[in-house]
């Protein structure tokens, strides 16, 4: 060895594989403003489109006048339900089982519903048509409140599902109703509650909120006649998926369409379902022979496309009295909107809410999701979520509290004491999920450590004291949350979209030069995939991350994968990655031997090569043995060095974390400040830390604005309130808290790196840390629970109810 | 948010501009930084025809000390105000409302013009130009007359200003060495219209409020004087009892609308705290 040789630590650093807080390669397109958005895909002759909405939120549409708006100039076609139906597309099948009106078909169900398309030579020129169409409305009665929808005399919204009993998930029980959803034991749910000690039972809501991406929904449809071919650029997190769905209701052959998702600004789940827009612009791509970029501006996003949440949770826990949970009773009123246009796995119409014995051993648990209709927006989406998960952990970590509250307990104690054990896992749950891996104790007691958990409830005491002494108009509140995710949809036998299996897929392809491309089936929206994919393999097979180009979102090149949402991309494409790279490391290793002269079993991997057992001295690198595969590979076995992986994870993997959050209330002006935010997350195998961090900050930041303030409100007309970033409360970095973050390791034993998944935890975890602060906050003065969110004048609010203002 | 079809205009002078406005009629607009106005376009809430541009005309601009007077150019941005150190001297209240006027990218094209001259209850310098009694100048095809700021507010979105007029200049006396002053504002967040806020202004004497101005922001279709309530509180200590007079004076008189910020009787009480919390914020200032 010479001074010029690298040391061991020297090549595992240079291959800034996992555990390296590598730094965002595609920060550096995006912090130059050089990154390649939907708008910015300009094309030759293209025109645009946009809506005609509806201002009803619930109203029969007696007739649309077109003419002055085609008389603008530029204005070169208005599109309506007549001239869909002509290509069968007035509707479009949701991925709930549902089906939703592409452009308003006799009738409007919620405000700001697409009514008319207008296609111009330009963006003003179509918002200028706009204006000039003429639509006639007839009101009807409009039902928000979602307690009403199944009222006997409540209004019919869904007229096309009239004599309908049962719909995609089973009985319909009423004319507003989606479906019913039941899980559990219902009879020794009710046996363990009638010998309960004591229990407990609140109405919990999540109200609707909304993902609201930094860049809104998009696209840009271009049909080719001549080769009868459809091109679509637009903001798809599954773009596979948009390319099957197009297929089947377009007609169009699939291999005929090309959809393209370039650089996405945010997804959040906003941008897994096929919404109007897109069948619009494609329509007219069709008929026009231009292209057509439809482009929604943020009132449209907040109003139209998919909203999330909007769960009414009546909770029940039943206990001993000294505090260990024996059963869990949910009843869920789910607002779906006017569409059940949900972005669940088909055959979970409540997405896994089941997850909501959270991180506890209940021995038997019973729950219940009624979907019913509303005029409302059609959605029902994952922000930040797997699916419906963020509900579920609001559901059981607000009501943790509330029963500590009840028996007088700590909820930290509480929670200590009713945790599923470490040597439980794999852990059974009562609602049917197998928990691969988790240490909550530790995580708990880390976290408790680490902020002076006892420092703090003694602080409290004494505030609580000065404020009752007339002393001080603030009040101290500590959430804590524990929370378990179920992330990684999903194995096939459960988990599917339109009948595709939830597996993903990578595709690797290694140069001679010792460089590669890795295509995968997730599609990136900020969350870093062009940098961590590639630290997977330099781990796995010893090419440096620098060296290796990951490409996402072209369905021309990328293998079928089923996008990135509900933190499945590591679980289940981070997993194909491994395995890609795995065949193609067995295929090295054939090599290498040959090379070597030894047998395949005498090799050893070390870092970035193989060397012979007992020989350091005799080695092969990754580089050179991609040179090999090019020139000079073993007989009988083909040239190149590339593997495709399709996989279909055995498990979902099990996230979970202690978070807790300390806060002050004004309550003389509701304001609150938020002191401290410690976040402990275990996403099991850390492959970037940097990028944790990152995603912790922003889903944490999400969780904040959730739980503060950020809300899709309607007034009883059913006119959205909230519709702009105006009111719709998006923190600017003034308002957000600091975070401290926090980890410890359990690994997934099933998965082929360990990893976890980390993207949406915060968003889950971090609401009911801050909702358990206030309603902790307001509990010494006599408060149960208080409803999100926990905006200034609701706060106020809670106070003047519990007599305390002057 | 795509505004629909104007013309532009950019008139060199005073006179231009209001000929141009006296032969467009009701069409048109004046535009100053644009930051109410695109907003309102955009949304197609407001139409205009032609867009007046008043960034072309010399002698808007500026902030000058005539007398004991300070005079403001109505097309001085608020960062221009935020620069000036005989603002930060002279009228050291108008610096703290500005910095908590939307963020620095309003404030680098926002006018002190615009801002008084839009008639949006939500905007925060009307109260402190009624706290201050400012004089408002006017141009128009009619010539020149001043207004008073106390008499300019009519309703949400109607102020004095009669068709073909524009705002040039807006004239304040400046307050006594020594004065207190605050603004106090509850916003939910950066780039927020107020809650509520209040603007006080007052002179303290031997441990007891000599005189004193209180004007209320977003409380009531027009920015409101708080007379009553700066009475209630002239004479006395600022003891607990005569902020509580000032407060329920104040409240007395606030109208707001329910909106998303709470509903109006949320609004109305934390009116009534930041007017206390002002008073005692300009009195611990005040010498
Ligand atoms: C995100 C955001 C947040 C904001 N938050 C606040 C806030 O917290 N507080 C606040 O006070 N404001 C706020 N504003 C408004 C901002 O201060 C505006 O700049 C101001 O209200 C208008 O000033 P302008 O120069 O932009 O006027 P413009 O928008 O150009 O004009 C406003 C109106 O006044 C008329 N006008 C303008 N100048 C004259 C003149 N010289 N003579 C006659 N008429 C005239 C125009 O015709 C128009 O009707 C906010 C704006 C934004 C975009």
């Amino acid at each position: 060895m010479n001074d010029m040789t690298p040391t061991r630590e020297q090549r595992e650093a240079a291959l800034e594989g996992m555990g390296c807080k590598r730094k965002r390669v595609e920060d550096i397109r995006f912090t130059q403003g050089k990154g390649n958005y939907v708008d910015d895909v300009k094309l030759p002759g293209m025109l645009h489109g946009d809506f005609v909405r509806s201002p009803h939120a619930h109203a029969r549409v007696k007739a649309i006048h077109t003419e002055e708006a085609l008389k603008v100039p530029g204005v070169l076609a208005v599109i309506t339900a007549e001239t869909l139906k002509t290509v069968n597309l007035a509707w479009m099948p949701t991925l709930a089982g549902d089906v939703q009106m592409v452009l308003a078909d006799g009738k409007v169900l919620f405000q700001n519903q697409e009514v008319a398309f207008v296609v111009a030579t330009d963006r003003y020129a179509a918002d200028d048509g706009v204006a000039k169409v003429v639509v006639e409305y007839e009101a009807l009665p409009v039902l928000v409140d979602p307690f009403k929808a199944m009222d006997a005399d409540a209004p019919v919204l869904r007229e096309d599902l009239a004599g309908k009993t049962s719909g995609a998930h089973g009985p319909r029980k009423h004319h507003n109703h989606v479906f019913e959803w039941a899980i559990g034991d219902k009879d020794l749910t009710d046996a363990a509650f009638a010998k309960a000690d004591v229990t407990i039972k609140e109405m919990i809501s999540y109200h609707r909120t909304h993902p609201s991406p930094l860049e809104t929904c998009q696209c840009v449809c271009s049909f080719d006649k001549i080769k009868g071919e459809l091109t679509i650029w637009g903001t798809f997190q599954a773009p596979h998926v948009i390319r099957t769905v197009v297929a089947l209701i377009a007609k169009i052959p699939e291999h005929k369409i090309h959809v393209i998702a370039p650089d996405i600004g945010g997804g959040f789940g906003n941008k897994v379902g096929a919404y109007p827009g897109y069948i619009c612009a494609a329509v007219a791509s069709i008929v026009t022979g231009k292209p057509v970029k439809w482009v929604e501006d943020r009132i449209e996003n907040l109003t139209a496309t998919s909203f999330a949440r909007d769960y009414h949770m009546t909770t029940e826990l039943a206990a001993t009295k000294e505090g260990k949970v024996t059963g869990l009773r949910v009843h869920v009123l789910a607002d779906h909107g006017a569409f059940d246009a949900c972005a669940d796995p088909s055959k979970w119409p409540a997405g896994f809410f089941n997850i909501v014995t959270g991180s506890y051993d209940f021995p038997v648990a019973h729950c219940v999701v009624d979907g019913i209709y509303t005029n409302k927006a059609p959605g029902g989406v994952a922000y930040r979520c797997s699916f419906r998960v963020t509900e579920a952990a609001y559901c059981i970590e607000r009501a943790m509290d509330i029963l500590a509250q009840k028996l007088g307990m700590d909820p930290a104690d509480l929670r200590l004491k009713n945790f599923v054990k470490t040597e439980q896992f794999p852990y059974h749950s009562a609602l049917g999920w197998e928990y691969d891996s988790g240490d909550y104790h530790t995580a708990m007691r880390k976290m408790m450590e680490a902020v002076d958990y006892a420092g703090l409830r003694k602080e409290q005491a004494e505030k609580r004291a000065a404020f009752k002494r007339g002393e001080t108009r603030d009040i101290m509140g500590i959430g804590v949350s524990f929370f378990t995710e179920i992330v990684g949809a999903g194995p096939s036998k459960n988990c599917d979209i339109l009948g595709i299996a939830m597996f993903d897929s990578c595709e690797i392809r290694l140069h001679p030069t010792g460089a590669g491309i890795a295509r995968v089936g997730s599609k990136s929206q900020g969350q870093g995939h062009e940098t961590t994919w590639a630290q997977i393999i330099a781990t796995e097979i010893g090419i440096p991350a620098d060296n290796i180009m990951v490409e996402e979102g072209n369905t021309d090149t990328a293998p079928y994968g089923l996008g990135t949402y509900g933190s499945r991309s590591t679980p289940v494409a981070g997993a194909a990655i491994a395995m890609a790279a795995r065949k193609i490391k067995a295929k090295a290793q054939m090599i290498a031997a040959y090379k070597l002269e030894v047998h395949e079993d005498d090799l050893e991997w070390d870092i970035d090569g193989f060397r012979v057992k007992g020989l350091p001295e005799k080695v092969m690198s990754m580089k050179d043995i991609c040179w090999a595969a090019y020139n000079s590979v073993p007989p009988g076995m083909e040239p190149g060095l590339e593997a495709v992986s399709y996989y279909d994870p055995p498990n979902m993997t099990y996230p979970f974390g202690a978070y807790l959050c300390v806060m002050d209330i004004d309550v003389d002006t509701g304001v609150y400040k938020v002191r401290r935010f410690y976040a402990l997350d275990d996403c099991g195998t850390r492959i970037n830390p940097m990028i944790i961090e990152g995603q912790i900050h922003g889903g944490l930041t999400e969780a904040f604005a959730i739980a503060m303030g950020q809300e899709i409100r309607y007034d009883a007309e059913g006119n959205v309130v909230t519709g702009s970033f105006m009111d719709f409360f998006m923190p600017t970095a003034v308002e957000t808290p600091h975070w401290e973050t926090d980890f410890t390791v359990t690994p997934s034993p099933h998965h082929p790196i360990g990893a976890k998944g980390v993207g949406e935890s915060p968003n889950v975890g971090g609401v009911p840390a801050f909702s358990n602060a206030v309603n902790d906050a307001f509990a010494f003065l006599g408060s149960t629970h208080i409803q999100m969110p926990h905006d200034f004048w609701r706060n106020w609010q809670a106070a003047k109810s519990l007599g305390v203002l002057a | 948010m795509i505004p629909g079809p104007f013309d532009y205009h950019r008139p060199a002078s005073v006179s231009d501009a209001i000929k141009l406005l006296a032969d467009l009629g009701d069409e048109a607009r004046p535009l100053a930084g644009g930051h109410s106005l695109l907003p309102m376009m955009k949304l197609r809430l407001a139409t205009p025809a032609h867009l007046v541009d008043l960034h072309g005309i010399a002698g808007l601009k500026g902030i000058c000390r005539d007398g004991d007077r300070i005079v403001i150019g109505a097309m001085t941005t608020q960062a221009e105000l935020l620069a000036s150190a005989e603002i930060g001297t002279s009228l050291p209240i108008l610096h703290e409302t500005a910095l908590l006027i939307a963020d620095p990218q309003v404030r680098y094209r926002g006018t002190l013009g615009g801002n008084v001259a839009n008639g949006d209850p939500g905007n925060d310098m009307p109260a402190l130009m009624l706290a201050l009694d400012a004089a408002y100048r006017l141009e128009g095809p009619n010539g020149v007359r001043e207004v008073a700021a106390r008499e300019f507010y009519q309703g949400a979105y109607f102020t004095a200003l009669e068709p073909g007029e524009i705002l040039t200049g807006i004239s304040i006396a400046v307050p006594p060495a020594g004065h207190g002053y605050a603004y106090e504002k509850l916003k939910r967040k950066v780039g927020d219209y107020a809650t509520a806020a209040a603007a006080v202004v007052l002179t303290m004497a031997g441990g007891k409020v000599a005189s004193c101005t209180i004007a209320l922001t977003n409380l009531h279709e027009t920015p409101l004087l708080a007379t009553d309530a700066a009475n209630a509180v002239i004479g006395t200590t600022l003891d607990d009892a005569a902020l509580k007079a000032a407060a329920t004076a104040a409240r007395a008189i606030m109208q707001p609308a329910s909106d998303a910020r709470g509903p109006a009787e949320y609004r109305t009480h934390v009116g009534g705290i930041m007017v206390m919390r002002a008073l005692q914020r300009a009195a611990s200032r005040a010498s």
